[in-house]
């Protein structure tokens, strides 16, 4: 029975080249040039797939990419299966293997379909009926049970091994559609000189002609005037010619993104080709020539494998050479019906009756369909169909003023029907073009453009193939004239067409512009019959009627409500006859209910053409300090900081974080550590006015700060809050050498231009980020001096010649330093800056002059670990960006006496100064083995009735190795009127008793700073 | 993605840059003469139009300049663009002038 509905000859398939594919586990034969879909036609199968909610079974409806219900899951391997894919898209290559979906446990018989006998419990809005009640009972039942039930495919649970590339272009004209309008606007652009881009989502360019054999062009074939133009365009240098490219999204001025299906369509791609491409294209000028969907008939039972649109019918048989049937009943409102009925019979399918929805035939069309002998029947409409898995037959009624007659049973194996045209506005819409109505035709058009972009052809209503092509070319001489004049980027440009300057004497049918839009009347029980609107969402006439009704007026409410139009093929063959009916039954002409937006992408997108390359490791730059590899190599586990990757401890053999850090915390506190700071964030301040701006930025007082001094700064927002801190030192009167934190450094910096660009563009100062110009190698503990001494040059380490806090300028090893003294620890400390390119040479240098003293390299946890003994705080760590400095015990480095710095004015606020605002104190736990949980609450008694007030929560917590117990900061109200209290930290299943104590655990009188 | 022109650096795409808030309100000279209604005031209460709107925006991918813009808020189009300093711009049917 292989290809029993091929045609004997003709097609743009490739009967030299079989090719032999799987669709639910069965081996098929097609061609190259076949669709999956145009495939199965040939072999006779139209049960396709399940339907969303009703589970009926469901067909080939169209022929492109407004195919709501074959959708299809293609697999090459576990790996790379594509879910939902249009059959009618899918290019058919050698051992293609696509499923169906959301049938269980077959596509014949399928136990979902129980819903649709159950449909009168899922009426309209039946998402915000039904699953109200009982509260819990979404996620448990509901939820669970639709996902498994509804048709959405399955993702595979692999990770991707395709590539996915993305390209920039820019263009002077880009050309979206390569039918007769498109390639007429290409044409014209191209022989202008203008540089030009024609996508088009198909396979082959050519849109419409690639199915035309009646029509003549230029006096050529339509075939084989569209080889000779796409030979003619290809010449082209300034012509690129992108099939199988769909323009999914119109973005502003003029940024069109398109997706490129580079290799899905080959049996065995090549592996350094990508799976796709997203160009991201910013044209000058924009043609639209997106073309026009038929509309279906919503007539009882339309949605039966077998019944499709006409002129996808047609295509089938005059594109592909597949036959959708023996014997075809016509269900027409427009003489399209009756072009399908010629080629279908010229082909051999028997035209069992046309029913002419029209009580008057006129026209060339209609005419040579009795001359063939056809049994044409006006004022006529389909009332139902029959058949289990497929179409048998129709039920025909003569319909005349309203009322429908009786209904005659004719026997068939396909129903072909016909609404007329409805014009493709997706890009126009999402390029946020108005639209309007236009009363002569039945549908919305084009109206004022907001972007530079013109539309030409079916998209705008004009129809005939000579008009569409001379109206795409016309199109195409404006945008190239208009590229040319008008000085991109603009935007909002009214677009005005000459008259084509090329006559194309195209001869073709004239296929008229009727049409119908909404449902068609019938004779049948209105409770139980079901006339599809929406066939992807299993939206009927009567959840519209019922929805307004219920009182749904706007057609976003309706859409909403009902969810019609809101499927991944959104609505291309629905939304019209949804717009009328709701029109019919409110009574309020269509123009007057609006029209749901149109939003990208117009077809379904993957994720993987959005992500690109950006993924795995090139998903985010990693930043690496210059000591990175040395800290690598020495077994260091890292941990991501931002962008920054820091060492986190440096295990040895056998150890864990725990006992790492115990090691190093240890070693820290009773000789000497090493620690890599080079993420601190820095900034160099200089200029006449760097104090001055200094004395602004930070709460510090600065104008008495000698050259050669460190200060710790502090710097709120506007609002009174602590942002960053940083240690300071000044190298001259006119300069300063900022620190801030690892996070902080870019906002720090934006922070301060914003202040010096635009409120202080008087003062003489510049900023210059030198994060990554400076390596810093912090020498923390007991001998820290001792490890130094012996490298540095020029600089007295002596305790009264270097006192803590200060900054020298010398060399160490021979690189010039700034050697700061300070101490994030509370040890006595270093750190040492020197040129980034050092950083390792030096860091070496440093650990073999304290290996005498065992130093030892320590990471991130550990510095941790020393300054939460010592309650020096990590902003954003004891700061959320609501406490103020004295909130955090920083009151001392406010400067009270300066008249204003950034921030200032809001602590005035009586509030700011509330005794009972969240303070910075310490938490020992009264059994000392317990570590508190960072984030925990804090309460005075867990016994309260619930809701129990909250005091605070615990903002740090660490094991200390050096006091042989856990410690923990925390902020509490009224915390340092607190101290001495017991308080409780509630825990899943426990209690925590906490005494609240100073922040400071170790050496509280500092004396080991000054060692 | 938008084209922003800098008053700078001319013609560039949106991702270039990043916005800084309504435009046209200066830091007061002195805080401390503020009542903390005023202060309020000044720190968060902004005109937010349905329409023209002058705004602060920085070339920060660029050339790291502030500058100021009249957008519709309504068509997100950029009316003009002008450096930080001058004075918002005359245009027709602008409410805020
Ligand atoms: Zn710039």
């Amino acid at each position: 029975m292989t290809n029993r509905f091929r045609t004997p000859s003709g097609g743009r398939i490739d009967r030299s080249a079989p090719v032999s594919f799987r669709f639910d586990g069965k081996t098929y034969s097609g061609y190259k040039g076949d669709t999956l879909a145009s495939a199965l036609i040939a072999n006779g199968v139209h049960l396709l797939g399940r339907s969303f909610k009703y589970h009926r079974p469901r067909g080939i409806l169209s022929a492109g990419s407004d195919e709501p219900n074959a959708l299809v899951a293609v697999a090459r391997d576990a790996a790379r299966v594509a879910p939902n894919l249009r059959a009618t898209q899918v290019e058919l290559y050698e051992g293609l293997s696509a499923e169906s979906q959301n049938r269980w446990p077959s596509l014949a018989f399928d136990a979902g379909a129980i819903n649709d006998l159950a449909a009168p419990f899922l009426p309209a809005g039946f998402y915000y009926k039904t699953f109200m009640w009982p509260a819990g009972a979404w996620k448990r039942f509901y939820e669970p049970k639709i996902r498994a039930m509804a048709g959405l495919g399955k993702a595979p649970t692999l990770p991707d091994p395709d590539r996915y590339t993305q390209n920039y272009a820019f263009c002077d004209v880009l050309v979206v559609g390569a039918g007769p309008a498109g390639l007429a606007a290409a044409l014209a652009a191209a022989e202008s000189g203008a540089r030009v881009i024609l996508c088009d989502e198909q396979a082959e360019l050519g849109g419409s002609l690639l199915a035309e054999v009646g029509a003549t062009i230029e006096g050529k074939p339509a075939q084989a005037w569209l080889a000779d133009t796409l030979a003619s365009l290809s010449k082209h240098e300034n012509v690129t010619l992108l099939p199988r490219t769909t323009a999914f999204g119109y973005f502003p001025h003029n940024m069109i993104a398109l997706a490129e299906r580079v290799s899905e369509h080959l049996a065995a791609p090549d592996h350094d080709l990508p799976r796709e491409r997203l160009w991201q294209v910013r044209a000058t000028e924009v043609v639209i020539a997106s073309g026009a969907h038929e509309r279906p008939l919503v007539f009882p039972d339309n949605d039966r494998p077998g019944v499709m649109l006409a002129d996808s019918g047609r295509t089938y048989v005059s594109r592909y050479g597949a036959k959708p049937g023996d014997r075809a009943v016509i269900f027409t409102a427009c003489d399209s019906g009756y072009r399908t009925a010629l080629e279908l019979k010229a082909a051999g399918v028997t035209i069992a009756a046309i029913a002419d929805l029209r009580p008057q035939l006129h026209g060339e069309l209609p005419s040579r369909a009795l001359a063939a002998g056809i049994d044409v029947r006006p004022g006529t409409v389909v009332t139902g169909t029959s058949g289990r898995l497929r179409v048998s037959s129709a039920d025909l009624a003569k319909v005349s003023g309203g009322a429908v007659g009786r209904s005659e049973t004719i026997a068939c194996d396909t129903v072909l029907m016909s609404g007329g045209y409805t014009p493709s506005l997706h890009l126009f819409s999402q390029s946020r073009g108005k639209l309007v109505w236009d009363a002569a035709s039945g549908s919305y058009l084009p109206g004022t453009s907001v972007e530079r972009e013109r539309s030409a052809g079916a998209c705008r209503g004009v129809y005939g193939l000579n008009a569409v092509l001379e109206d795409g070319y016309a199109a195409g001489e404006a945008a190239a004239k208009a590229a040319r004049d008008t000085a991109s980027p603009q935007r909002g440009a009214t677009p005005v067409n000459g008259a084509s300057s090329r006559s194309f004497k195209a001869e073709a049918p004239d296929l008229g512009n009727d049409g119908f839009i909404g449902a068609t009347p019938h004779n049948r029980n209105p409770a139980f019959a079901k006339a599809f609107v929406d066939w992807q969402n299993d939206v009927t006439s009567k959840d519209i009627k019922l929805a307004t009704r219920e009182g749904m007026r706007s057609i976003e409410h309706m859409k909403r409500y009902t969810t019609t139009g809101m499927a991944t093929d959104q609505g291309k063959t629905s939304n019209m006859n949804a717009l009328g009916i709701v029109s019919e039954a409110l009574g309020t002409p269509v123009p007057q209910i609006g029209l749901t937006t149109f939003r990208p992408p117009f077809t379904p997108t993957t994720f993987g053409i959005f992500a690109g390359e950006a993924r795995g490791d090139l998903f985010d730059p990693v930043r690496k300090t210059p000591i990175h590899d040395w800290a690598a190599e020495h077994g260091a586990a890292f941990e991501d900081v931002g962008l920054w990757k820091r060492a986190w401890y440096f295990p040895k053999a056998g150890e864990d974080l725990h006992a790492a850090v115990a090691r190093e915390c240890k070693a820290v506190r009773a000789s000497v550590g090493m620690f890599d700071a080079s993420t601190l964030g820095k900034i160099e301040i200089v200029g006449p006015d760097a104090a001055e701006f200094m004395n602004r930025m930070y709460t510090n007082a600065w104008a008495k700060l000698e050259p050669g001094r460190l200060r710790y700064g502090v710097m709120l927002r506007e609002d009174g809050f602590v942002m960053d801190d940083g240690v300071v030192g000044r190298m001259a009167p006119d300069r300063f050498h900022v620190t801030t934190t690892t996070g902080g450094a870019p906002r720090v910096l934006a922070h301060m231009e914003d202040y010096l660009q635009t409120e202080w563009p008087d003062l003489d100062v510049w900023l210059t980020s030198t994060t990554e110009q400076w390596a810093v190698i912090a020498v923390q503990g007991p001998n820290a001096r001792a490890v130094l001494e012996p490298l540095v040059e020029g600089i007295d380490l002596g305790k009264e010649a270097f006192p803590h806090m200060s900054v020298r300028e010398g060399r160490i090893c021979g690189v010039p330093t700034r050697l700061f003294s300070v101490s994030f620890t509370g040890e006595l400390g270093f750190e040492v800056n020197v040129p980034a390119e050092y950083g390792r040479f030096i860091w070496e240098a440093i650990h073999a002059s304290g290996e005498r003293f065992g130093i030892t390299p320590y990471g991130t946890e550990t510095m941790h670990v020393l300054r939460a003994e010592k309650g020096y705080i990590i902003v954003g760590q004891e700061t959320d960006g609501t406490a103020t400095p004295d909130d955090v015990n920083l009151g001392w480095a406010v400067g009270k006496a300066k008249k204003d710095f950034v921030g200032k004015r809001s602590l005035a606020r009586a509030s700011m100064s509330a005794p009972d605002r969240k303070q910075l104190v310490g938490l020992l736990t009264t059994n000392p083995a317990t570590v508190l949980e960072e984030g925990a609450q804090i309460v005075a008694d867990p016994t309260a009735p619930v809701p129990v007030p909250m005091l605070g929560h615990v903002t740090s917590a660490y094991h200390s190795a050096v006091l042989g117990r856990s410690i923990a900061l925390a902020v509490i109200k009224g915390g340092r009127a607190r101290i001495g209290q017991k308080l409780s930290v509630p825990m899943p299943g426990s209690v925590i008793e906490v005494e609240v104590v100073e922040p400071m655990f170790y050496d509280p009188k500092g004396e080991r700073l000054n060692a | 993605m938008l084209i922003i022109t800098c008053p700078w650096c001319g013609a560039r795409p949106e991702l270039e840059f990043r916005y800084g808030g309504e435009a046209h309100i200066a830091r007061p000279a002195d805080p401390s003469t503020l009542t903390d209604e005023e202060w309020a005031d000044f720190l968060y209460n902004r005109t937010n139009p349905k329409g023209l709107h002058a705004e602060r925006w920085r070339h920060v991918h660029g050339c790291g300049r502030f500058f100021n813009a009249v957008r519709d808020t309504v068509s997100d189009f950029f009316v003009v663009t002008y450096k930080a300093g001058e004075t918002r711009p005359d245009i027709a049917g602008d409410q805020a002038k």
